[in-house]
């Protein structure tokens, strides 16, 4: 049963039909997807949730498709994991991290904006896709267009990773890398939204793809134990899953799912893309767009769609911004991996960097319950720290060789 | 001062279709108030109910977005040439 009432400008109020549009026609404000939450009735519930298979569309009475999902099915349902050598290290006593590291299938959290999205776009009779991405999005889109038998079309700026161009390019799509960063990538699909007659997936249908984010914060409730944290930390690029993750936690406070836990929600950004940190840290509302210059390339959005919108929810819930530099992204990247055994993306390193200043400086504090938002792979960014892992001892295949190599690390006390 | 206001796509049904228009203004309000009289509708497209420039609306002095000039107040002169676009492209433009 779907719930969706509407599409409404976040703007003015104006409502328009379901249909592929993203833009209120009056004022140029964005639109969202409203629910009629009352016809839920009383048969939502956790028992309901719990029956049900584990992924992102145990809860698709909230997410904006009729019926079944056609694409991308098995997406979701991350490991929440306890870091108990994290809270040592950071000195605090109850972290978590929703590892969408693991995200199926493209090891991101885009598997789950892109899932509906695509369900969307095949219920609107679109049979080609599209999107601007920073990198993760494009290898989403790609498979899962290629998995529901979808054309599309992938557009990126041209100095991406190496293994964001072949998580994408694998899957047979069409990459097209822009000579400008992601804010002319995005410009440029815009243009080619008002003209070709494809689902993008950020572009037209984005009211129905920003919708699917709100599923990894409902996972996080769940495998709380049915309870909202605290505090959560939440990388942004063009904030949308930062309200969303604040949309989430509101519908389940509401729907009675979890109690209020007055959620504080902390946007983490690299310094140098850091239009949002920055408007918080300064008191405004104002987002002043950037030129990005960062290794975290999948954040790096100069004129961020959703900034105000993301600002707010900082704002209200009590939460807060920072930024982290590259050094400082490496460093956490390393953190993770060496005491959680979690090899995040670049993005993640920004998350736990951010999260790691925010602790330092007193804002979280550290006897209440934090949740961590690792949302992409580290295989998939190396060059971030591929100079900076213990060197590579080479040796012949003789245990002659390897003795030495032992005795010396014994000796060393490694 | 006469000063060239370039018109998007979605608001030309109030220019007659022109996508540049010259109206007389001193600063910014001014320059939407007259573009009101030239073009009724136009202001309740760009201003919310409090008369300020609604937050999807970009205008654009010389590229550079009011906002981060003096708003509203921000002085016009002679030969400034002025865009309204909005933020989010629709897919209708
Ligand atoms: C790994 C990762 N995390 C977080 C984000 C932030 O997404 P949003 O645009 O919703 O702020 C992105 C966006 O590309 C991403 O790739
Ligand atoms: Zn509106």
């Amino acid at each position: 049963m779907s719930i969706v009432r509407a599409l409404k400008c976040r703007e003015c109020g104006s409502e328009y039909e379901i249909a592929p549009v993203h833009v209120c026609e009056f004022c140029f404000g964005p639109l969202e997807v409203v629910y009629d939450y009352d016809a839920l009735g009383e048969g939502f519930t956790r028992e309901l949730i719990e029956s049900r298979p584990q992924n992102m569309w145990r809860y698709k009475e909230l997410l904006p498709i009729e019926g079944e999902p056609t694409v991308g099915a098995e997406v979701g349902f991350t490991p929440l994991v306890r870091a108990k050598n994290l809270e040592k290290v950071l000195g605090v006593k109850e972290l978590y991290i929703k590892n969408d590291a693991v995200c199926y299938p493209t090891l991101s959290f885009k598997d789950r904006v892109v899932s509906v999205a695509l369900s969307k776009a095949v219920e609107f009779g679109f049979t080609t896709v599209a999107c601007a991405s920073t990198g993760n999005l494009a290898g989403s889109v790609a498979a899962n267009a290629t998995a529901a038998g979808l054309k599309s079309y992938v557009f990126i700026p041209h100095d991406l990773e190496v293994g964001k161009v072949v998580g994408a390019g694998v899957y047979d799509t069409s990459i097209v890398a822009i000579e400008g960063q992601y804010d002319d990538v995005n410009r440029l699909c815009s243009e080619i939204a008002g003209k070709y007659p494809w689902a993008f997936v950020n572009v037209n249908v984005r009211p129905f793809y920003a919708e699917g984010s709100k599923s990894y914060a409902y996972e996080i409730m769940e495998q709380l134990g049915w309870k909202a944290p605290k505090h959560v930390v939440v990388p942004m690029a063009s904030g949308s899953l930062c309200t969303k993750v604040d949309k989430a936690i509101k519908e389940f406070v509401k729907l009675g799912l979890v109690e209020d836990a007055g959620t504080a929600i902390y946007g983490a950004q690299a310094t140098g893309c850091s239009p949002i940190a920055r408007s918080v840290k300064e008191g405004t509302d104002l987002i002043h767009p950037v030129k990005a210059d960062t290794i975290a390339k999948s954040l790096a959005i100069g004129n961020p769609a959703d900034g105000y919108y993301a600002n707010r929810v900082m704002k209200e819930s009590g939460g807060w911004s920072e930024d982290v530099s590259d050094q400082e992204i490496v460093d956490a990247i390393k953190l993770l991996a060496q005491t959680e055994g979690i090899f995040a993306e670049t993005a993640g390193g920004v998350t736990l960097g951010v999260a790691k200043k925010l602790i330092e400086q007193g804002r979280i504090p550290r006897d209440e319950s934090i949740v961590i938002c690792v949302t992409g792979n580290g295989l998939k960014t190396l060059e971030a720290v591929q100079d900076q892992i213990n060197p590579v001892r080479t040796i012949k295949p003789s245990l002659k060789a390897f003795d030495p190599l032992a005795e010396a690390d014994l000796a060393a006390n490694k | 001062m006469t000063i060239q206001v370039r018109i998007p796509t979605p608001l030309r049904r109030l220019t007659d279709g022109a996508d540049e228009v010259s109206i007389e203004a001193e600063n910014v309000g001014a320059l939407i108030d007259n573009l009101e009289a030239a073009h009724a509708g136009m202001k309740d497209r760009l201003c919310d109910d409090k008369g300020d420039i609604r937050r999807f609306v970009n205008v654009y002095v010389n590229d550079e977005d009011v906002r981060f000039l003096k708003g509203k107040s921000t002085i016009l002169k002679e030969g400034d040439e002025v865009s309204i676009v909005p933020a989010i492209a629709g897919g209708a433009l």
